[in-house]
């Protein structure tokens, strides 16, 4: 008979040697910086466009989120109807999104195929119209969804909670309202599209199999684009004085959403890294302490996590949860609670070592295949670091003591540091 | 092609090996025969509520989730009208962790009463946050009882209403575990880098000795054929007018299922799909339309939803939606846009391959509903199918006798 109560032995994921497999680069005849993962068994790739051309940059509300929407929606010689078959025909996935600092344009497609797709995101990129006919459509139907998102206490309560740590004029902070949809005009989407897409700044990632002719492809495509610099300038918080906020959104609401969050550096900061090991600790998986005291102990919640925002310039540390209207009171104080407990008590080694063989097993798993490696690169990349933060973010997963955990929950883990927020 | 070995062991567990030895990673997928249709009308939700119970701790194993994160893993489960299924992921080298949690779930459970007091709060939650704080929540239950007068797709899988969940006791709990998750119920499929040997060696070890259980035999009610249309009507406090209907289609081992797939593709999810072209941007009757089919084993439904344009009234809305369904049932479609939703097809299938997870889950699931061997020949049934096919069903389904309807209308 085995012993089921002993479990079997296992290596110890915390003595990994965890690699970051190198990416290829070349830059295109017009200075094009062009970044990529050739591996892979299947014959699949992906492309990023990446622009710089990100809310950052727009003077008024919406412009540049409804400019990347509308790139697909007409060019010169193409309808929106004409565009989306020509990628649906070939089976490939045509992706657009508005960030902060960078707008991207993401083609998934079957290796076989991607020399039929290029030219037509050339078109996107040098020859779009926007057509007025499709900027009525796109604005009414936003409005649309804006009156319905407006109802879900979930996404009131996301953009409130930026808006208190960033303020409202900040492109972190900032959300659209329906006059901001009115407001909208071509003139000055095509003025936005001319500046930052057809004579901007470009970052090219590729993954997957790559067609050996790829950088003679990107080339004839894309190497003759007019390219400019375009800098990020520094913008200034105006995070909100008042921390504490309870805003009613629908009488019958049965569930509350609540964010509890405060500001936190970016990547470049050294406590970053090590911050995102407390994090873990504190709610960051679902054996983390505000899981396991919150929902696994107490039954107030489907899930809790913690986290740092993927932010650029500033991050945030957020808690997030949605909680049964009666027992938000109760939740918040659990939150406060665990805080509390990881400024008092130091992590006793089991539960630390559980966390660093764990965090070091997801990277593990999340370093398999190419779109993968790649999305880490990227995020290197644009957050201009280098490979060492990988390395470095693993030596701390490694090294860092219960005492230094501590310390850090202490400079940050102060509830009257927090913005707390519930929305019903 | 998906290269795999099958043995079953002496107690009638099915057990699937996948060897990509491209990743340091090792998978663990396993499949219990048992889904919301298996449920008693009165005690809704159930399966799913058992799938929280499941990491509530075992016979020899207090806590579940605590030794698979020390050997860097993780895992999760979700449970549908016609299944449940359990994943793990974790380094190759600590594969036996996975064998020895498993094993012990599947041989008992802990039942214990606090797990189940927890769970059902936290199931609860779960419902409010996905069903009933939401505008326009409360749809799939009512549509579904709308379509469905006797097959258990007449309720969701998070359950028909919130008392079914909290009345759940412990006494039910342990019925439906030894009568639903035996190894003779269980399909277990091990992928990633691994040896077949090795696997053998591990599953005899662990799941050797589980006594078999009785195989569950099914006997669910058979829905009668819909001879009428079937309407109803919603007031809510939603922002916006909103149309749903739902027609009934095939078995999923029906070889129209294909021909349906196809169908809701050609009909909608692509900026070029037929509605989206006809109903938000030509007519602009919509904001947006969606529809798809429910992907069951028993003969489930093909979904239609829409939010009205402010000022646009539902009858103009649903001539809108009849006009393009009119077409489809008369006029064959190009052979171009037929192709276009194979190739669609074809690439789904390849980027969904590319994780050892999902092949992983789809060779257990393709075991459940027949072969494993059947992964390898999707496309070519799909590949299949002629525009005369897609003509003949669209007359079949589409048809007002087969068709329920909600109108959502907006306070």
């Amino acid at each position: 008979m085995i012993n089921r109560t002993v479990a079997p032995e296992i290596t110890d994921p915390v003595n990994f040697h965890l690699r970051l497999k190198p990416y290829k680069k070349f830059t295109l005849k017009n200075g094009i910086d062009v970044y990529t993962v050739d591996a892979g068994a299947e014959e699949l790739m992906m492309v990023e466009w990446v622009f710089y051309a990100g809310n950052w940059f727009e003077d008024k509300n919406l412009v540049a989120a409804s400019s990347n929407f509308l790139l697909k929606n007409g060019t010169a010689t193409k309808n929106a109807f004409a565009i989306n078959e020509h990628f649906e025909y070939y089976g490939s996935y045509l992706n657009r999104a508005c960030y902060n600092e960078t707008a991207t344009i993401t083609l998934h497609s079957l290796t076989k195929h991607i020399g039929e797709l290029l030219p037509v995101v050339r078109e996107l990129i040098s020859e779009s119209t926007m057509p007025e006919e499709e900027l009525k459509i796109y604005k009414q139907n936003m409005k649309q969804r804006l009156t319905v998102n407006l109802k879900k206490s979930d996404f009131v309560a996301g953009r409130e909670i930026d808006a208190l740590l960033y303020g409202r004029q900040h492109p972190y902070g900032k959300y659209s309202s329906f006059e901001d949809f009115d407001a909208l005009t071509r003139e000055e989407l095509l003025a936005f599209y001319k500046q930052y897409y057809q004579q901007g700044k470009l970052v090219l990632f590729a993954a997957g199999k790559l067609p050996s002719d790829f950088e003679q492809l990107l080339n004839k495509n894309f190497g003759d684009i007019p390219v400019n610099n375009i800098v990020v300038e520094k913008k200034g918080l105006q995070p909100a004085v008042e921390k504490h906020y309870h805003i009613s959104n629908d009488p019958d609401g049965v569930q509350g959403s609540i964010r509890i969050a405060r500001p936190f550096p970016n990547r470049h900061h050294p406590d970053f890294m090590k911050v995102a090991v407390l994090n873990t600790i504190f709610g960051g998986f679902f054996g983390s302490r505000l899981m396991t005291n919150i929902r696994e102990d107490k039954g107030y919640t489907y899930g809790i996590h913690s986290y740092l925002q993927n932010n650029i310039q500033n991050s945030a540390w957020m808690v997030s949860t949605e909680a049964g209207r009666d027992v938000c009171e109760a939740a918040i104080k659990e939150v406060y609670k665990e805080m509390k407990d990881l400024r008092e008590e130091i992590v006793d080694e089991e539960e630390l070592h559980l966390v660093r063989n764990y965090m070091m097993g997801i990277i593990l798993g999340d370093l398999d295949g190419p779109f993968q490696i790649l999305s880490r690169w990227k995020n290197i990349i644009l957050n201009n670091l280098d490979e060492n933060y990988f390395y470095n973010s693993i030596n701390t997963i490694k090294t860092i003591s219960a005492e230094e955990i501590r310390e850090l929950a202490k400079k940050y883990l102060n509830p009257e540091a927090f913005y707390e927020l519930v929305v019903i | 092609m998906i290269q795999f070995e099958k043995f079953t062991l002496a107690n009638g567990l099915r057990v699937i090996v996948h060897q990509d030895l491209s990743t340091p990673m090792a998978v663990m997928n396993i499949l219990y025969d048992v889904g919301a249709r298996d449920e008693n009308p009165e005690r809704t939700g159930f399966a799913h509520l058992f799938e929280h119970l499941m990491f509530g701790g075992s016979l020899n194993i207090p806590e579940y989730d605590e030794p698979l994160q020390r050997a860097g893993g993780e895992n999760n489960a979700y449970t549908t009208n016609d299944l449940t299924n359990y994943y793990i992921q974790l380094p190759a080298e600590n594969l036996e962790t996975a064998f020895w949690l498993e094993s012990d779930r599947m041989l008992s459970l802990a039942f214990s009463e606090k797990s189940l007091d927890v769970q059902r709060k936290v199931v609860c939650e779960e419902f409010k946050e996905h069903y009933l704080n939401k505008p326009y929540g409360d749809v799939g239950f009512k549509i579904r009882e709308l379509a469905y007068k006797k097959h258990p797709y007449r309720w969701m899988t998070i359950g028909k209403e919130l008392s079914h969940i909290e009345n759940a006791k412990l006494e039910d709990v342990k019925n439906f575990f030894f009568k639903h998750y035996r190894p003779v119920n269980a399909i277990m499929v091990i992928a990633g880098n691994v040896t077949v040997g090795k696997v053998k060696e591990l599953a005899e070890k662990w799941f050797g000795d589980i006594p078999a259980g009785e195989k569950y035999k099914r006997n669910l009610p058979v829905e009668p054929l819909q001879t009428e249309a079937r309407k109803m009507e919603v007031k809510a406090d939603v922002p916006l007018d909103a149309l749903y209907k739902c027609w009934h289609m095939y078995p999923r081992l029906d070889r129209r299922y294909y021909i349906v797939d196809l169908i809701t593709d050609i009909l909608s999810g692509g900026g070029s799909s037929r509605l989206y072209q006809a109903l938000v941007k030509e007519k602009k009757l919509f904001s947006n339309v969606e529809c798809y089919h429910h992907g069951t084993l028993d003969a489930g439904l093909i979904s239609f939803d829409g939010k009205l344009v402010k000022g646009i009234k539902m009858e103009d809305a649903e001539k809108g939606l009849q006009e393009v369904l009119g077409q489809l049932k008369t006029e064959l479609v190009a052979e171009n846009e037929l192709q276009k939703v194979k190739n669609k097809t074809e690439s789904m299938i390849a980027f969904e391959d590319i994780s050892i997870m999902s092949r992983a889950n789809s060779l257990a699931y393709y075991e459940l509903i027949g072969d494993a061997s059947w992964i390898n020949f999707e496309l070519e049934k799909y590949n299949s199918v002629t525009t005369e096919d897609i003509l003949q069903e669209s007359r079949n389904i589409f048809s007002d006798t087969n068709c329920s309807t909600l109108y959502y209308y907006a306070n």
